[in-house]
């Protein structure tokens, strides 16, 4: 069995996962008008979180393709886990 | 992309062939000129996005707009593109709507049209898929393992176009024992009569067609059993099938449980992966298997990682994420009612996804899972249980901040959905401050 390193974010089912700068995050939340505990979660031992490099506490933006829309802004919050 | 052709048909209507460099010194000298007919188009389309109406949206306009760009004028463009907006968001779900009530009915009801018991084969005969209502409660219950776990495995550019090779993957992937290749043993114990110990000659008869099918030779297999303990492997070189084994024993049953090892010993494949089927699909050769291990079998040479994909949504999120398991969840939901000739709206099916993923984790649509966990005792209380829910709120002390729908319909009050939510607040100290004026 060759063993080989695949990075789980080009697979096809996992959308882009991109990790906020605190800025970003700050001016995301402020947009949403929520908090961080509000959006949906996302485990810190999560592989596509892992890939993208996220911490616990972070806020991790999520680009979907999506069949209605195109493609879609979803935001996750890393939780521990 | 639209960018792209506005440019093309630009430089055709200049009558000029030019290279792209030249091209966008041509573009930038434009854009001094007055703006054309296309350059509104994209700019306004451009704007549309800004606003916030998805990109798909966008795409069509910009696209029909581009099929009738010679009867337009920048007044009609804008026009339209306002219309468009406006429209988009006329059409929106309005705070407060009961999406998940929505949903719930726009499943439920299709549902009951299924045929309750459906096994189909999916393309292949060999292949049994579970599929209908017990697959829909499969994956909204989130059972651990699917009933029937299947791998969809695609191939690399090398293996894709040809059978004999596509095989070669199926043969490392098949987890393949002894036993698959055995026609026939015999086993012949006998009793040690200096150590009082049982030993056994075991022979086996390894079947040639089922060698050559799986790719192992009976060298392979020799060397296979060879590593196992107390036990002493011997080639039969008057029958090229024949493999002669001692084992050394303490008595009949270790013997037995020596000879079950030997037959269950591992000689290739992947792990859980029973059976696997090559199938034509289009112009590429595609793996089906009975059985998943998604983690191992992405290792393997010859697959691609990128778009080979398991039916079982837990070892998905285990291996690929949360957001992997969301999209999976969503597929399958729409495969079943799709194969039903069910119609259902897909943002329905997405709004149970994003719920069954909110906490990072894959949870079910039930007792342990989303309903079991609602904040409110007497929605818990109107669920499942209400006697125990209820002593257990009572003996903790738990408040009802009576914000949810249930509990509001229980203690009779306007329920918190649609206009319901609107909640009328007085500032009795500013209402002093107007008097005073």
């Amino acid at each position: 069995m060759v063993s080989r390193k695949f990075n789980v974010l080009n697979h096809e089912l996992v959308p882009k996962h991109e990790v906020l700068s605190p800025e970003e995050a700050v001016r995301v939340l402020k947009e949403l008008g929520t908090m961080p505990e509000k959006l949906p979660w996302i485990k810190a031992s999560d592989p596509a979180a892992r890939a993208a490099g996220a911490k616990p506490g972070d806020i991790i933006r999520i680009i979907r393709k999506s069949p209605t829309a195109g493609e879609t802004v979803a935001y996750r919050y890393v939780v521990v886990g | 992309m639209a960018k792209k052709k506005a440019s093309g048909k630009k430089t055709k209507k200049a009558k000029t062939k030019k290279t792209v460099k030249v091209e966008k010194k041509a573009k930038a000298e434009k854009k001094a000129r007055k703006p054309t007919i296309d350059d509104v188009i994209v700019e306004k389309t451009e704007e549309l996005r800004k606003r916030g109406v998805p990109l798909k949206i966008v795409e069509e306009v910009r696209e029909k707009l581009m099929g009738v760009r010679d009867l337009l004028t920048p007044s009609d463009v804008k026009r339209i593109v306002d219309l468009v907006a406006e429209e988009y968001f006329n059409n929106l779900v309005e705070p407060a709507e009961p999406v998940g009530t929505v949903a719930a009915q726009s499943i439920g009801e299709p549902s009951t049209q299924m045929t309750l018991r459906t096994f189909h084969f999916a393309g292949v005969r060999e292949l049994n898929v579970t599929l209908g209502l017990p697959r829909l409660i499969e994956i909204v219950d989130a059972r651990k393992t699917p009933s029937t776990p299947i791998m969809t495995i695609y191939l690399d550019e090398d293996h894709r176009h040809d059978r004999e090779k596509a095989r070669d993957v199926a043969r490392k992937i098949e987890y393949t024992k002894v036993e698959n290749v055995t026609r026939r043993y015999e086993i012949y114990p006998y009793q040690d009569y200096e150590t009082g110990l049982y030993n056994a000659t075991l022979i086996l008869d390894l079947d040639p067609a089922m060698l050559e099918d799986k790719g192992v030779t009976r060298d392979q297999v020799a060397k296979a059993i060879g590593k196992l303990k107390n036990v002493e492997v011997e080639v039969d070189d008057t029958d090229p099938y024949k493999i002669n084994i001692t084992i050394q024993g303490r008595d009949l049953a270790h013997i037995q449980r020596i000879k079950d090892r030997i037959l269950n010993t591992r000689l290739k494949g992947v792990k859980g992966i029973k059976r696997v089927i090559i199938q034509k699909r289009g112009d590429e050769f595609v793996l089906m298997t009975d059985g998943t291990n998604l983690e191992q079998v992405l290792k393997i040479k010859g697959v691609d990682p990128t778009r080979t994909i398991s039916n079982d949504i837990y070892e998905v999120e285990r291996v690929l994420g949360i957001e992997a398991a969301r999209a999976l969840i969503i597929r399958e939901i729409i495969d079943v009612l799709e194969e039903q000739g069910l119609d259902v709206d897909i943002r329905h099916v997405m709004l149970v996804a994003d719920i069954m993923t909110r906490t990072g984790e894959v949870k079910q649509i039930g007792r342990h899972g989303v309903s079991g966990e609602k904040d409110s005792i007497l929605a818990r209380a109107a669920f499942e249980m209400t006697v125990r829910h209820l002593f257990d709120a009572a003996a903790r002390g738990e408040v009802d901040e009576l914000r949810g729908v249930t509990e509001n319909v229980i203690v009779g009050q306007l329920i918190p959905v649609g206009t319901g939510i609107v909640e009328l607040y007085m500032a009795p100290s500013s209402l002093v401050r107007r008097g005073e004026e």
